[in-house]
């Protein structure tokens, strides 16, 4: 039990990441993966700021006591610049499904790609054609 | 331990959060799960004195991440199609998180002020930082100036990601249906046009 709790937040941390991956690999619904993702990437940062957890420490904002312990603020600075990168990534995803009910009329991955081999067996009909 | 406690319900919320995001099939209520869950674990980083991390995300996680779905949904359908459960991914999902909690043993404990990741560069930022770089905020000095790089490549990410987003929303990938458009759009100059010269 107390091995649980030493380790609390990794282990749920690893639960949400898996919920977060199964919703990426398994749901044909493109919303769906990118909110996979969101939550995905939310419990990596996580994962990251939980190790830079000191107890009884506070936030990395010098007061000028000696005595104050401050949590480790490296871990913080990379997920900073982790969470603006994964919003710009999350906006050429969003512009791709855009993109991809334009061209296909849905944004579920499985219709997409029958769709795309119907396209592609038309095309392949159609150069045959004129040879023969 | 009553950090340890709100600690612990957040991380739990989070969680069911996340369980009501995979059932659910309205695309609207998933973008709302997902600012809920974003807001959550802004909360959750100021429990763990990341006070930083805690307004970007939540201005960044749960704002612009949401109105970026939103203006989403307002173009494709939202409704996602039901779907079973799917047992390869699963059993894939599954699988990855069993091998990474049995690795958990390995790692320091939650807390501890002797694990390895607090005894290396760390200590040199907080005490160094107010003397050479003079900010009394750690992560801004780290974040500016001890690895001012990583964020100068921070910023050549999003000016990429923009132009990919223009490209793609209005760019030359639609080149195969320009030619009718610009047809279409002579057309309507001519018409204007024609309507201003029969009104003079």
């Amino acid at each position: 039990m107390s091995e649980i709790a030493a380790h609390w937040n990794y282990y749920l941390v690893i639960i949400l990441m898996m919920l977060g991956f199964y919703a990426v690999i398994a749901r044909g619904n493109m919303v769906k993966k990118m909110v996979g993702l969101n939550i995905f990437q939310t419990s990596v940062f996580m994962l990251y700021i939980s190790v830079g957890k000191i107890d009884g420490g506070t936030a990395p904002i010098l007061t000028g006591d000696p005595a104050s312990v401050y949590s480790n603020p490296l871990p913080h600075v990379l997920i900073l610049t982790a969470i603006v990168v994964g919003v710009a990534t999350t906006a050429v995803g969003y512009a791709l499904i855009i993109r991809i009910y334009e061209a296909y009329g849905t944004i579920e991955d499985d219709e997409v790609a029958v769709l795309i081999d119907s396209d592609q067996d038309a095309r392949e009909r159609a150069d045959a054609e004129p040879a023969s | 331990m009553g950090m340890f406690a709100v600690n612990a319900f957040l991380l739990l919320l989070l969680a069911i959060i996340a369980v009501v995001a995979l059932r659910v099939h309205r695309l609207f209520a998933l973008v709302m799960l997902s600012g809920a869950f974003s807001l959550t674990a802004a909360a959750q980083f100021v429990v763990l004195d990341a006070v930083d991390v805690a307004f970007t995300e939540a201005a960044v996680g749960a704002g612009i991440s949401t109105v970026l779905a939103l203006a989403t949904l307002s173009l494709v359908p939202r409704e996602e199609k039901p779907h079973a459960i799917a047992p390869l991914p699963a059993i894939i999902a599954v699988a990855t998180g069993a091998l990474l909690m049995v690795s958990i043993g390995d790692l320091p404990q939650f807390g501890a002020a002797d694990a390895p990741v607090h005894v290396h560069v760390a200590p040199d930022y907080i005490s160094g930082s107010a003397e050479k770089i003079g900010v009394p905020n750690v992560v801004t000095s780290v974040l500016a100036s001890y690895r001012g790089y990583d964020t100068l490549g921070e910023t050549v990410v999003i000016f990429t990601a923009a132009i990919a987003v223009l490209l793609i929303l209005a760019g030359w990938t639609r080149a195969p249906y320009r030619r009718e458009d610009e047809d279409r759009d002579t057309q309507g100059t001519r018409s204007i046009e024609d309507k201003q010269e029969d009104a003079g």
